[in-house]
């Protein structure tokens, strides 16, 4: 299977890990990932309004470059994703937007969100499916209690991202699963760690992500794993106390595979 | 720009229906940024449908929005707040060339762990 792929600028530089142990899953899985030419940031939040449109148009060109292809776009940042989805979105469903975007871009074909974006987790479980995983699974996490989480740009809006239940998702669990853990279930899974404000406001970012590790403690979570660099900052940095190691979901993936370095 | 023509416009802008909100505060209630905020989510909705916008625009409230898209997610009506929000802000941002966040500011925000993603996130939600 062969899939375009998204990297986005933060697992190109602190995020190193996330794309790397990424790459090598996917490569002991039999999924060939490439990366789309010539790719620029997708700028990190979904520029919402919309009469913004010149901050939409680097989501496009990645789009519409995996159109070209031919190929469904992987992506692994929670945040590329939620952008490129949401933009997608946009290119399909807002007449105006798409017009405009297309104006700018004179592409050679135009684009009207035809790109199948799937979240680097939909193509664990729906391309090559947890069974098979577990098939492959060289070291189990037997007996390791493993929390995910979710944050909220893997998930929200649910009506446009389409990749689980946005207030009870599995996706994560059945993952945990499949490497052979044991999930635990906290109810602020899927709040918000405190995200890009963390910048200006640590007391915030302190709250939020300390009330996330709380309750994944109290819950019995050894750990944690995350698809967002941001969210992994935040829990390993703003603390509020509470210490609980935070992963990259990749990083496991890896080890359970047997090709983590 | 007179009070109609902004108000219209961050609806434009945004693509909200505020007149559909039933004043439940689910949204404020499920806002991660509740405390920090001095005008909630709900009232954000009441404010720019009645018109009373300017003291939105002078309001910190804009800057602790995290974008969590809670409020889009649980709002019984579909209002979808985050996204008025995001419209006012954008507004205040374009209206007073005002950024939030001046270039010399950043480099104190700074530490070495922190990751691109957060960097232009926040060129973004600050500054126009
Ligand atoms: S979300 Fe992040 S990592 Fe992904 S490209 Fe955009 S800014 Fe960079
Ligand atoms: S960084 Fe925070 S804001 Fe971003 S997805 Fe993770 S939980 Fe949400
Ligand atoms: S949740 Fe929706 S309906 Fe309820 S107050 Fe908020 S915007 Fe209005
Ligand atoms: S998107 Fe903003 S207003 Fe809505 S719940 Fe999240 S932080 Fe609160």
């Amino acid at each position: 299977m062969i899939f375009s792929y998204y990297p986005g600028c933060t697992l190109k530089t602190k995020a190193k890990d996330l794309d790397r142990y990424g790459r090598k899953s996917a490569e002991a899985l039999g999924i060939t990932l490439e990366e789309i030419p010539n790719w620029q940031c997708c700028g990190g939040v979904y520029p919402i309004s919309k009469d913004e449109i010149a901050t939409k148009l680097s989501s496009v060109r990645a789009l519409a470059s995996a159109k070209e292809a031919g190929q469904d776009l992987v992506t692994l940042c929670s945040a590329c994703h939620n952008v490129l989805k949401q933009v997608n979105n946009d290119m399909a469903n807002d007449e105006e937007i798409c017009a405009k975007a297309n104006r700018y871009l004179e592409l050679e074909e135009e684009y009207h969100g035809e790109t199948n974006v799937i979240h680097y987790l939909e193509m664990l479980r729906d391309k090559v499916g947890f069974d098979k995983i577990k098939e492959l699974v060289k070291n189990p996490f037997t007996g390791k209690k493993i929390g995910a989480y979710y944050g909220c740009l893997l998930l929200r809006p649910g009506k446009v991202l389409q990749m689980d239940n946005p207030e009870n998702p599995k996706i994560m669990e059945d993952f945990i699963r499949a490497i052979g853990g044991t999930p635990v279930i906290y109810p602020m899974r899927n709040e918000c760690c405190g995200g890009y404000v963390t910048l200006e406001d640590k007391a915030l970012a302190n709250k939020r992500s300390g009330k996330v590790l709380e309750n994944a403690k109290d819950m019995g979570a050894d750990m944690l794993i995350t698809a967002c660099p941001l969210c992994l900052y935040n829990l390993n940095k703003n603390t509020d106390g509470y210490d609980v190691p935070v992963y990259y979901f990749t990083e496991l993936l890896a080890e359970a595979l047997g090709v983590k370095d | 720009m007179n009070r109609k023509d902004k108000q219209e416009q961050i609806l434009r802008m945004s693509g909200v229906n505020a007149r559909k909100c039933m004043r439940c505060g689910k949204c404020s209630a499920t806002c991660p940024a509740y405390d920090e905020m001095e005008y909630h989510p709900h009232q954000f909705v009441y404010m720019v449908e009645s018109g009373n916008i300017e003291p939105l625009f002078e309001s910190e409230s804009i800057y602790k929005c995290l974008t969590c898209f809670a409020c889009v997610e649980r709002c019984p009506r579909d209002v979808q707040p985050a996204k008025l929000i995001e419209a006012v802000r954008v507004m205040a941002l374009r209206q007073q060339d005002n950024t939030h966040m001046k270039k010399g500011d950043l480099p104190m925000m700074l530490d070495e762990d922190i990751p691109q993603q957060a960097i232009v996130s926040a060129f973004r939600k600050y500054t126009k």
